[in-house]
């Protein structure tokens, strides 16, 4: 199995490029228990990044994904669990 | 809930009495925000320039009123990814409209406030970088976004959406005509019950896609010399050039208006639509009976009218007929005409907008602003062109007219 | 003649449907459209207007359009965008069906019209040429066709018909996403109201089975991926409903001033007695799960048409089947129509001729103009598991007859809009 890793700043870079920041949230925190909808991220949002993962990493996530998880921990534990 | 009271907002039609204008955003090629443009139109100081947003040696077309901005100056990073260029402008002009009419939708109540946009090709750029991303490198590639950054009604959803503005909401499409009955599309929301309503038009999405479309037009110039480029009503009008930006205003009841101690800059007091009967069958256009019913719509007679507004399509056919139109309804250089856009370009859904906020700031400050200098009018003896230098008067009533290709006609009266 | 600055004349003027003119999946022509819907036939299938073979969703409802057939000339066909052809072909049926050509005065005609995607399929397929599939960013002029600033334009396809109608008064097109054909009959019936014109033929257009809006679709996963099971693909209000399926189509109407419609003998579908339009403001494609927005524009179309929620026989809903929309409908249905929504038969044609985006909703408003004419309500196919969620009569598989006095049809669309309409019967009593 290839040993490629997806690291929560993996995700914040990609959430910057796919789905903008708002200045008033710090990415770089601790956001691992954060909901999304409170870092400014709305479902189009995370649609954005997560094609965006799938098709850097070659990995395809579950159609409902979006509507599941609800926290950058949460996303990341779905990711691992594909890489 | 009961229907037989009415919502805020109610549609039934409540007769609210004249619709006034309390607020006005403004994003022009030769200037951002309504005084930095003021000073620019007064001023005679153009936007039209070489294209430099993408290189146009290959083009026909390589002049335009292009408005460049710093988005992260303005909006929220997260607005930045879902925005194309024309949606970046109606936030940035929909923000200054809402601020100068001292109000803000999230302190009223539900569904009191409502979007009503002018709309062309859409969010154009970003519908390009889409197509690119398909067709270069597979479905899979597009963007989220793109199921509505593109489409026509994007300024009017996020511009709700950025102000909670829950009230009606719609976006119209007749290219520069739309500019017009967007607003009169709003007026009736407003005397339906709506406390305010923005509306107006802020388009021009200028990228290598947009630019190949609009050239099939048949009426962008093709001068290399921006000062020469656009000239309407000259002898050597030789099309026009296109632009960016435009104009939202807040629209709101006289007496609510009164009652909240808002500041009026005028009323919208009539407006009318026609169509051009298809080429070639012998009809008259319909520009004329347009004006003559927006008169008619404000009772008021020909004599009344203060300034018009000129469409000033920069093509010799289409400034004829505007020329022949004015001096039939207002007799010959029975009013003064100006054309200001002959500074920015044509702004597709946005131009008739600018045209209106161009012309409650002259009745506020009795100055009509100057055609480009440039311009030296074909049509004297029909009309008298305002042209280089801001002319002082006493404004009362000004008349907007307005085409949009394809045969639309619209005229729109404001007044004091 | 009234207008911005005045108020609206004390016997506010009606507004009627005298015609109607369809090009949907399963039929071109009002007949053969609403032997479809009570059928309860689904028109869904795999995609044939091109390879989408690398799409997740690659199934549509497509119209069996063929343009000669239809009276296009070769010109025309060459020329126009499909939007463009569809709402030609539906606007010479309306204007067939209501009897007014000859009799109606131009400068007090008009031509509003609703699309959500305009002339995409052709801006798809042109950029792929003058972009070298994609490779130059600065793309070619000279290879450009002639026609794009019509494509640019979704307006063109209002000039052709006013061309078409000889129609001088008011005319433009009305865009608001996935509530275009209403919000656009509503406007239409405004201009009439107001006094602006006596004659509006209006309804939407979009033919937007395109690469683009595939892939588009895709990238939010709002389209069923039900590809082996195309035909059952579509299940508004099932518990095994997964996304709505794309479709295309229009629906155009005459609207007529009552007066001028009565004194000309004509026949009258129905009358257009309300209808409201409101924005969430909450997110360009999300939806509130109150439904709060749209039960406002329910109650405002209900207020505008002087009618309570029981006087409502029949409701034509948005039902999408996307798992979001669905729910958020029937919150707002709880919500403006209260016990009543528990009674009244609601159903969602989607479930067979697919969602076709800003047609889709003048379509309904055809569908539901044909169901007062008709006396029958037409079912929603593929509803097997009702959602428990979704818990109202939601007339399954099969059409029920009923004398409907008045119907409410909605919409929701991107954008946040979210629209209501009313249309009563000709026969049916004042209140």
């Amino acid at each position: 199995m290839p040993t490629t890793t997806f690291t929560m700043d993996d995700l914040t870079r990609l959430l910057r490029e796919c789905a903008g920041e708002d200045d008033s949230i710090d990415l770089d925190g601790d956001i691992a228990g954060t909901e999304f909808e409170d870092l400014g991220y709305d479902s189009l949002a995370l649609f954005n990044t997560v094609n965006r993962i799938e098709r850097d990493y070659g990995i395809r996530l579950s159609d409902e994904i979006v509507a599941e998880v609800r926290t950058p921990g949460e996303l990341l534990a779905e990711i691992a669990e594909h890489l | 809930m009961t229907t037989s009271t009415r919502t805020v907002s109610g549609d039934a039609g409540t007769g609210s009495g004249p619709v006034v204008v309390t607020g006005l955003g403004v994003a022009a090629p030769n200037g951002l925000g309504v005084e930095e443009y003021w000073r620019a139109a007064l001023a005679g100081r153009s936007g039209i320039a070489p294209i430099t947003r993408f290189d146009p040696a290959g083009y026909s077309v390589r002049i335009a009123g292009q408005l460049d901005i710093e988005p992260k100056k303005h909006l929220p990073g997260r607005l930045l990814p879902q925005t194309d260029h024309m949606t970046r402008l109606a936030l940035i002009a929909a923000e200054e409209a809402l601020a100068d009419a001292g109000a803000d939708p999230k302190e009223m109540p539900a569904h009191a406030a409502g979007v009503v946009t002018a709309a062309s090709g859409g969010g154009f750029e970003f519908g390009q970088r889409e197509l690119e991303a398909l067709w270069s490198k597979g479905g899979n590639h597009v963007s989220a976004y793109q199921s509505f950054a593109w489409f026509y009604p994007v300024n009017t959803g996020q511009v709700s959406i950025r102000h909670d503005m829950r009230g009606p909401g719609s976006a119209l499409v007749a290219e520069q005509a739309g500019g017009l009955d967007a607003i009169s599309k709003a007026c009736r929301n407003v005397r339906a019950g709506t406390a305010l309503m923005l509306a107006g038009g802020v388009d021009g999405s200028l990228c290598p896609w947009s630019l190949v479309c609009m050239t099939k037009s048949g009426r962008l110039s093709n001068a290399t010399d921006p000062d020469r480029a656009y000239l309407p009503f000259d002898a050597a009008a030789s099309g026009h050039v296109p632009g960016e930006g435009g104009a939202l205003l807040v629209l709101e009841a006289r007496a609510a208006a009164r009652e909240r101690g808002a500041r009026i800059l005028g009323e919208i007091a009539g407006y009318a639509s026609t169509f051009d009967p298809r080429p070639g069958s012998g009809r008259e256009p319909g520009l004329r009976r347009a004006v003559e019913l927006a008169l008619a719509d404000a009772r008021i007679t020909a004599a009344d009218v203060d300034v018009v507004f000129a469409d000033a399509a920069g093509v010799p056919d289409l400034d004829r007929i505007e020329a022949a139109t004015l001096a039939a309804v207002f007799g010959p250089r029975g009013v003064p005409v100006t054309a200001p856009k002959s500074l920015t370009g044509r702004l597709l859904g946005g131009g008739a907008s600018l045209d209106v906020a161009s012309a409650l700031l002259g009745l506020r400050d009795g100055v009509i602003p100057p055609t480009a200098a440039a311009v030296h009018c074909a049509y004297a003896d029909e009309i008298d062109l305002v042209t280089g230098a801001p002319r002082e008067a006493r404004l009362g009533t000004a008349l907007i007219v307005a085409r949009g290709y394809g045969g639309f006609n619209s005229a729109l009266v404001v007044r004091r | 003649m009234p207008g911005i600055s005045e108020q609206r004349p004390r016997e506010p003027r009606r507004v009627v449907v005298t015609g109607v003119g369809v090009v949907a999946p399963g039929g071109i022509g009002t007949k053969q459209y609403w032997e479809l819907l009570t059928s309860g036939t689904t028109a869904t299938r795999t995609i044939s207007l091109f390879d989408a073979t690398p799409f997740r969703s690659r199934i549509a409802a497509e119209c069996d359009f063929d343009p000669i057939a239809a009276g296009l000339s070769r010109r025309e066909i060459r020329r126009w965008d499909r939007t463009t052809q569809f709402a030609v072909v539906a606007a010479r049926e309306a204007l067939a069906d209501s009897g007014a050509v000859g009799e109606m005065d131009p400068h007090r005609t008009g031509v509003m019209l609703g699309t959500a995607c305009g002339m995409t399929q052709s801006l798809d397929r042109e950029y792929a040429v003058v972009s070298d599939q994609g490779a130059t960013w600065l793309v070619d002029e000279e290879h450009a066709v002639p026609y794009l600033y019509d494509y640019f334009l979704p307006s063109s396809m209002a000039t052709e018909i006013a061309w078409m109608a000889e129609a001088e008064g008011p005319v433009g097109v009305v865009s608001t996403g996935c509530t275009s054909g209403l919000d656009v009959v509503g406007h239409a019936v405004d201009l009439v109201r107001d006094g602006m014109a006596d004659v509006m033929v209006a309804g939407a257009s979009d033919a937007a089975i395109s690469p683009i809006t595939v892939a588009c679709f895709d990238a939010i996963k709002a389209t069923s991926p039900r590809n082996d099971e195309p035909e059952s693909a579509s299940r508004p209000f099932d518990r095994t409903r997964n996304g709505f399926v794309l479709g295309e189509g229009a629906a155009v109407f005459v609207l007529e001033e009552y007066e001028h419609a009565r004194r000309r003998g004509a026949h009258v579908y129905a009358e257009v007695a309300g209808h409201a339009s409101r924005c969430n403001a909450y997110s360009m494609t999300g939806l509130r799960s109150d439904g709060k927005e749209m039960a406002d524009a329910i109650g405002a179309a209900l207020g505008q048409a002087r009618l309570n929620p029981h006087d409502i026989d029949y409701v034509n809903a948005h039902g999408s089947a996307t798992k979001q929309n669905d729910r958020h409908e029937t919150a707002a249905f709880k919500l403006s129509l209260g016990r009543h929504a528990y009674d009244v038969p609601v159903s969602s044609i989607k479930s067979m001729i697919g969602h076709s985006l800003g047609a889709i909703c003048s379509l309904e408003v055809a569908a539901c103009a044909l169901a007062i004419e008709h006396s029958v309500i037409p079912p929603t196919a593929n509803l097997n598991e009702p959602d428990p969620e979704c818990d109202l009569d939601f007339v399954p598989l099969v059409a029920r007859e009923r004398e409907l006095g008045a119907v409410l049809s909605v919409a929701s669309g991107f954008g946040g809009f979210q629209s209501a309409i009313v249309l009563t019967s000709p026969g049916r009593k004042a209140a």
